[in-house]
């Protein structure tokens, strides 16, 4: 169990620059996620961590120690990888004791610990059996019991539930929490997918083209992302761009709506963020709000998307998409093509920098 | 449809059938005449073993059947080790000119052995290294070094290069993890490079015959000046005996590794 911190690191493939200029620190016994879109180095830092690459230029800590330059047999990590990486020529319970064995540890202390590790992952029913006898979700399983089984200083997950169907995913994802919670490593965790960093991580770094957008806590960053990018990667976004002046908004149409406090002194173009499910849809456009307080924008009805307690709707105002998330509360009958108002709280629009 | 594909099962079976025939007539009938009493293939069919006997008393077939057999394991053991080595550093590394030398590993096999026998004949005059055993020994090696490696590469192929980084991600430094993952998974790749060296050994005629000495020379430069001086039926007898060596041999690999799948 360590902290993990990044410093000040870039890597360059070629003339393709894979992580330019990242600084990012891990607390002891967190769970992390790293998520990005492909190609925006969110691996590359991963492997970089584990010691598969070396940067050009900055340094990875480990528990305070410069681990750059260590080879990743030397560096004490744990990895689970996409397709789990399994021996096929090992038996569950050979593959679990393949870390220790290497370090020379032998007899009953390696039986202990590999059968203590399985447990930890229920599968200690599945010791003798062979990789190719073994389901998606049980390899999952087995390439994390063999992770952690050497006590790593950090535990890194690269994709790790990518290729499971979504039913078992939802599971790993609680039961990998769990293991997580138990065990206490410093975890890292590699994903594409905002669900699944939005449900399990403690803390998210989001990664784009080499470099890290924003990082905090979940809510901290769904609430308050600082860029559209950030906005529209975590969730759904309405961007709205204007002229800010003494605490409004205009914008391209000539409609005027009101800032929060934090932009009250704003001047000059401004870009803004409304998540769909902080938006109100009044039928008829006959709203009676208070235009000093919430925005208020009219519009068309175009699309309704129905997912059970949940609609979203697609709203044409002047020629902007708005989306609109209401729930099925008996009272949400809007009509398509009918004329309707959208309108939020002033406090619920995101100041994008 | 069911009478039409049995038919077309049993034309199948006739086709199988004949090309085993094919392969093995030629076999059997060498194979039954080292029993034959007449050594001019005469019938009726008259059983002997004498044509074993006369061979177990000579000397030159025995001696030239050791050293096939010793320059054949030889060559296996160097080409599988050289070029199994080679083919994790083609595998494992990038470096510059490494499609070249690549591409640079099939001629060798299209070239005719005459032709490499005469090079080789030619350079190792030149060179000092001479003719003789030595000299065969170093020739075959050369000549299996390439299947071998066409051979393990192919099977590198498909060898997910994650489960080297698991390894080491494990704490097992570069020799451990060849020793306990890659080489254990790349294994029926190993053993069809190992036959493919044994068999082209074994089985060389030409650049042996210009690498060979008269007092050192193998089974099939042997047999060929056997004949050459007068056919006697223990070449039947001798051939039969490494026909079954080598099909037994076959047959052991092939019980213990599949070479299509994983498993």
């Amino acid at each position: 169990m360590a902290r993990v911190d990044v410093k000040n690191v870039s890597l360059s493939f070629g003339a393709y620059r894979a992580l330019n200029d990242v600084s990012i620190s891990f607390a002891d016994g967190g769970f992390y996620a790293l998520l990005g879109p492909s190609g925006s180095g969110k691996t590359t830092l991963l492997r970089m961590i584990a010691g598969f690459e070396y940067p050009d230029e900055g340094s990875i800590l480990i528990g305070g120690e410069a681990v750059e330059s260590v080879p990743v047999d030397k560096r004490r990590i744990g990895m689970v990888f996409q397709n789990y990486a399994i021996f096929p020529n090992m038996s569950v319970a050979e593959n679990v004791a393949f870390g220790l064995r290497v370090r020379g540890e032998k007899g009953a202390g390696v039986e202990k610990a590999v059968s203590d590790a399985l447990d930890l992952v229920q599968l200690g029913h599945l010791a003798k059996r062979r990789p190719h006898q073994l389901s998606g979700g049980q390899r999952q399983r087995v390439a994390l019991a063999r992770a952690i089984v050497t006590k790593p200083r950090v535990l890194l997950l690269d994709e790790p539930l990518s290729a499971l169907d979504k039913g078992l995913r939802k599971d790993m994802q609680i039961e990998l929490k769990r293991i997580q919670r138990e065990v206490g490593v410093t975890t890292i965790f590699v994903t594409h997918d905002q669900d699944e960093a939005l449900s399990i991580s403690d803390r998210i770094g989001i990664l784009k083209d080499g470099a890290i957008v924003q990082e905090g806590a979940p809510e901290e960053i769904y609430d308050r992302p600082r860029s559209e990018f950030a906005a529209t990667f975590l969730g759904e976004a309405n961007i709205i761009e204007g002229t800010a002046e003494g605490g409004r908004l205009t914008l391209e149409n000539g409609v005027s709506i009101p800032l929060p406090q934090e932009a009250a002194r704003s001047s000059g173009h401004l870009r803004c963020a409304i998540r769909p499910e902080r938006v109100h849809v009044v039928p008829g456009g006959l709203a009676s709000v208070n235009l000093s307080q919430a925005g208020t924008l009219t519009g068309i009805v175009r699309h309704k998307l129905f997912s059970g307690s949940l609609s979203t709707y697609s709203i044409d105002c002047d020629g902007r998409q708005f989306q609109a998330i209401v729930p099925r509360t008996g009272e949400d009958d809007i009509r398509m093509g009918s004329p309707v108002e959208v309108t939020w709280k002033k406090e619920d629009l995101i100041i994008l920098a | 449809m069911m009478r039409s594909s049995s038919l077309l099962s049993g034309l199948g079976r006739v086709y199988i059938g004949l090309v085993l025939v094919f392969l093995y007539l030629p076999l059997v009938i060498m194979a039954a005449m080292s029993f034959n009493a007449s050594p001019f293939y005469q019938l009726p069919f008259e059983g002997t073993t004498s044509w074993y006997a006369a061979l177990a008393s000579n000397e030159g077939l025995i001696a030239s059947t050791l050293n096939s057999l010793q320059i054949a394991v030889l060559t296996t053991l160097i080409a599988t080790t050289l070029g199994t080595a080679a083919s994790l550093a083609l595998f494992r590394s990038d470096f510059r000119g490494k499609r070249a030398l690549q591409a640079l590993l099939f001629p060798p096999i299209a070239i005719p052995w005459l032709i490499s026998g005469t090079a080789m004949l030619i350079f190792f005059f030149g060179t000092g290294i001479g003719r003789g055993l030595h000299a065969i020994l170093l020739g075959h090696v050369a000549l299996a070094l390439p299947y071998v490696i066409i051979v393990v590469s192919a099977r590198l192929q498909t060898f997910p290069r994650e489960l080297e980084d698991a390894a080491a991600s494990l704490g097992a430094s570069r020799w451990q993890t060849t020793r306990k993952v890659t080489l254990p998974a790349i294994a029926p790749g190993i053993v069809a490079g190992a036959l493919f060296a044994f068999a082209v050994s074994f089985d060389q005629f030409v650049v042996s015959y210009f690498l060979a000495t008269p007092g050192q020379t193998t089974l099939p430069v042997e047999i060929y000046a056997a004949i050459r001086k007068g056919f006697t039926p223990e070449i039947n007898a001798v051939s039969t005996i490494v026909i079954l060596f080598s099909m037994g041999l076959m047959l052991i690999v092939s019980r213990f590794f599949r070479f299509a799948g994983d498993r």
